[in-house]
Formats: structure tokens, sequence, C-alpha cells
């Protein structure tokens, strides 16, 4: 590795892009310049002392890292990009805070996103909407909006997301980056504001799917703090790879560029050697409303413990979406609507399972659409919540079944917008997502 | 279709312990009600032999040691550190029982 700029000046040149950069796009709520130096001078440090050898203890010395601001950041504000938590200083950092640290990189800042990650727009956040840096009038998607963009826009190498119904894939398809869900229960939640605990996946935006599997490397495994995590062997199963488009994606009332573009990342794949083949998911139009009963009603749970006295502000400052969900979630858990709503989502949940299950049989993967639509303008669908709720319809069945998934980019629009779509597989297949991806991303003319 | 009423709206909110405006009840009520009539699309599938799933990790009962670890514990100041209304290095609440005003 020649070495060609220092850690600092890495940081410096990040840190005037951000400054010249964040007024208009409004990625990051909160920019940690002081502490980004402080751990850029000891990266060059330790570098100049030990050489590369160094990077055996600490794969990831000196890259930069934002944080969306749902990752608790000991002594940084941590807002959540709620009003409740506009003042709140955690005293203590989430378990993937800390691994990466430890793993050397430099922290920039915190993003801007959804309010409690209550969106698919970035425009649920108290503090202003995120923009999407490939056209200003057009969001870059949602929840984990800034994070997103500020890749997108090389305002970091890295960030960090929530995934709890396609809340990193999606924007990251919507910015032209690649966004990584691991398998429910690969990554610690620890220190990580709650939004649906049986949904919520942490994961992470880059550039490359090689960068996304080299951060997974440090960011997975038992935590001791977060009981629902577990080791698991990530191993290719099959040498020549199936890979099945399902059906009931490819349906009425999906955008014509996004499904030629995922018919056209299709064709790189079978050019490599890997078997295509149709599948079915029968219940595939179920999963959102399985996710809009299952997703409220554990978000009206862990948003009740924000009552304002130990730290954050009263009830009354939380806005419209986070409202709208709790009270959402307290209707369908309600004595005399918990059958009909609850439990019947709990039921069809199974099914959904039951569909991904018989078709990895068959397949090793699944090729995907991960938006009906390419990236839509700031306030479009701003009046109408179950509209914004249906932008979800292709990310929220991996949430649902605890699949991992991975967003890749694959082209843009005629007008210059994004284009890509996303690979699924079984639980703790991540080896196969991010070979897949890295055979995509070598052989595909579109990087 | 699902149709709330505002009493409902009401109902709901106060389980919630939120605060809600006249126009808020209003708007709640109509946007809520679109989304209700949306998911009950699910009564049309048969569950009648499936069993719900609640959680997809697989594991059950994962335990530990019960020993204390001091790295995961934060200090009196810590814990207190998010808020000014303390008293005594106490969390200071809003009062739910009251004397009987003589």
């Amino acid at each position: 590795m020649a070495k060609k700029f220092s850690a600092v000046e890495l940081v410096s040149e990040y840190l005037s892009r951000i400054e010249k950069a964040n007024p208009e796009l409004n990625c990051f709520l909160t920019v940690s310049k002081d502490l980004a130096y402080s751990q850029a001078k000891n990266a060059d440090k330790l570098i100049n002392d030990y050489g590369d050898k160094v990077l055996e203890d600490k794969p990831l010395l000196g890259v930069t890292v934002a944080h969306k601001d749902l990752f608790l950041t000991k002594g940084i504000r941590t807002t959540a990009s709620s009003r409740v938590l506009e003042s709140y200083v955690p005293a203590y950092s989430a378990t993937v805070v800390d691994r990466l640290e430890e793993a050397g990189c430099i922290l920039l800042g915190k993003t801007n996103c959804d309010a409690w990650a209550h969106g698919a727009s970035g425009e649920n956040s108290d503090f202003g909407p995120a923009k999407n840096p490939w056209n200003k009038d057009f969001v870059p998607g949602g929840s984990s909006s800034g994070s997103a963009a500020a890749v997108s826009a090389d305002l970091t190498l890295i960030a960090t997301g929530t995934d709890t119904g396609g809340s990193i894939r999606q924007p990251a398809n919507f910015c032209g980056v690649v966004g990584f869900k691991p398998t429910y229960g690969a990554v610690s939640r620890y220190g990580i504001v709650a939004m649906a605990s049986s949904l919520d996946c942490v994961g992470h935006i880059t550039k490359s799917v090689e960068d996304a599997e080299r951060v997974f490397g440090v960011t997975r495994g038992e935590d001791y703090r977060d009981s629902t995590v577990k080791n698991s062997k990530l191993e290719i199963k099959n040498s020549k790879l199936k890979l099945g488009i399902p059906k009931e994606y490819f349906v009425e009332g999906i955008d014509k560029e996004v499904e030629r573009s995922v018919l056209e990342a299709v064709k790189v794949f079978k050019k490599q050697n890997v078997e295509i083949r149709e599948i079915s998911l029968p219940h595939t139009k179920y999963a959102i409303s399985v996710y809009y009963i299952i997703q409220p009603a554990e978000v009206s749970s862990n948003l009740g413990r924000y009552d304002g006295i130990r730290y954050g502000n009263d009830r009354g400052s939380f806005g419209d979406e986070a409202k709208r969900r709790i009270m959402l979630g307290t209707y369908v858990l309600s004595a005399g609507y918990y059958d009909a709503y609850y439990l019947q989502a709990q039921k069809v949940r199974t099914q959904v399972i039951e569909d991904f299950n018989k078709a990895f049989l068959e397949v090793d993967a699944i090729i995907a659409p991960v938006s009906p639509t390419p990236p839509f303008k700031l306030g479009e669908k701003a009046d109408s919540p179950l509209e914004m709720y249906l932008a979800d319809i292709f990310t929220v069945a991996a949430n649902v079944a605890g699949i991992p998934g991975i967003a890749i980019p694959s082209g843009l629009t005629k007008s210059g917008l994004p284009l890509g779509f996303q690979l699924l597989g079984p639980r703790f297949s991540e080896t196969c997502l991010f070979e897949l991806g890295k055979l995509y991303q070598q052989s595909s003319v579109w990087k | 279709m699902s149709k709330l009423s505002d009493s409902d709206v009401k109902h709901v909110a106060k389980l919630a312990n939120l605060p809600l405006t006249s126009e808020e009840i209003s708007r709640f009520k109509s946007q809520l009600s679109q989304v209700l009539s949306y998911v009950e699309k699910l009564s049309e599938v048969d569950t009648e032999k499936i069993e719900p799933t609640s959680q997809t990790t697989g594991l059950e009962n994962v335990l530990r040691q019960d020993e204390i670890r001091i790295e995961a514990n934060l200090t009196q100041k810590e814990s207190l550190s998010g808020t000014e209304k303390t008293h005594n290095g106490y969390f200071v609440v809003p009062a739910i029982l009251e004397r009987n005003k003589k």
C-alpha cells in the first residue's frame, strides 16, 4: 500500500466538503470535528509506528464513518432526528459504534434521518429533510436519508444505518450507492434507538460491495448486551449459484425503467454463468400489510419509554409520523382488535417466511427491485401517509422474514436519477450475497 | 372500510399518553382509517392452521452469568446526566399522589 495522503489530510478534505455541501444537502445533524482530528492523528501515529501490520488489528484504520443519528455516541448529541431528543447527549455508545472505533474508524459526525427511522423519504426528520445529491428537488429515500446521501456525495467513506422495513436498501438505491441489511440477529443493536424490535437490523452504506463486506466483518458477532445476536458460520453452499426472479415483484404499478434495470442486471449475472430461475413468493402482496401492523405495534411499545423524565423532552414533542405510528400500534394491540390485526399479521408473517424457505430450496439468492419507482420529488407524498408506506412494498418482506439483503446500483433513469436492484438470501447467507454483488460490480459496466 | 370515530382516536391517544389537539384528532382519524382499511386485506388469508411468528432468530432462553460487569454500568452521575430535574441524586417525577388540600 503506497501512502499517498495522511489520515489528517483525509479528514480535513472531508470536513471541508461537508462544510461546503451540508447547508444544501442537510446530511449531517452534528459534525464531530475535534474528535475526527484527534482520531486521525492517532491513526497516522499508528501507521507511522507500526506500518501496514497495524491493519491486522485495525482493519478499518483511517476509514471515515458517519453514524445515523439513531446510534448512541458517548458525549456526542444523539437525536433520532426528533425534537424529543434534541439535546440528548448519551452516557454510553452503541456496540457497533465501539466496534468500528476499535477497528480504526474515524467518526465525522451524525447523519439526518426520518425521526425515529419512520419514513421512506427523509422528510419526517424534525430538522428538515436531507436532499438527494443527484438532484436536490428529489428525496434521498429513507429512513437512513443522510447516511445514503453523505456516501453518495463523497462526504464520508462509509455510513451506518438501520433497516426495519427497507431503511438502508431504499435510500442507498435512491442515491446510487450500496446498502447492506444483514440477517436479523447478525449484528448487535445495543445502544441504537429501537424502532420495531422483531424487525430492526443494523447495517451500513458504502460505495462498493467489497467495502460492505469488510465493514460487516467488524460489526457482526455476539454481544452479551443483545441476546438476539448469534454467531453463525458464513459459507457458500453451492459452487454454481442459482438466482431466482420472483414473478410477484414484477407486477402492474412497477415503473418501467425500474423493471428494465433489474432485468438488465439479470442479464449480467446470466453472462457470468449464474443460473436464472423464475420463482414464486405467493404472499408477497400481504407483506406490506403484515409490516404495517407488526411494526407500529412494536413502535408504540418502544416509544413508550420517552416520558421526558430521565432524558429528553415530553411526549408532546413527538412529530406527526411518530404520533400516527404510536396510535396505529396502540390501536391494533388494544382489546377487541388484537386478534383481527396483530395475531392475524403474525400468522401471515409465518406464511411469508415459508414462501422464502421454499424458494431457497431451489435458488441461492433472489434478485428483485428495491423500490417500485425511482426517487420521487420532495413533498410529492407528504400529504398521504398510506402512499408513503407503499414505497416500502418491495423491501419489507426481508425484514418480516429476518433475511439479509443488499441493494446495488445499476444505472440511471433517462432524467439522471439512480436505479438499482436488491439481492436477498436465506438467513446468514451474507457471503453468497457479497460474492454475487462483487461478481456484478466486476462484470457490469456500471460501477 | 374501517372508520375510526373521534372517540376511538381520543381513546387510543389516552392509552398511548399522547396529547392531541382537535385538529390532530380529525386529521389522524382520516389518515389512520385509510391505513387500517388497507391492512385489513390480511383478513382474506386463510390462517386457520398457521402458527404465529413473533421473532425469527430461533433462539430460546438466552442466559448469561449473573455477574456485574463494571464496564456495562453507568455511575449515578452518568445516569442522571440526561436531565436537569434532579433532587439529591434522584430523578424528579410528576406527582401521582397528592396530599389532600385542606
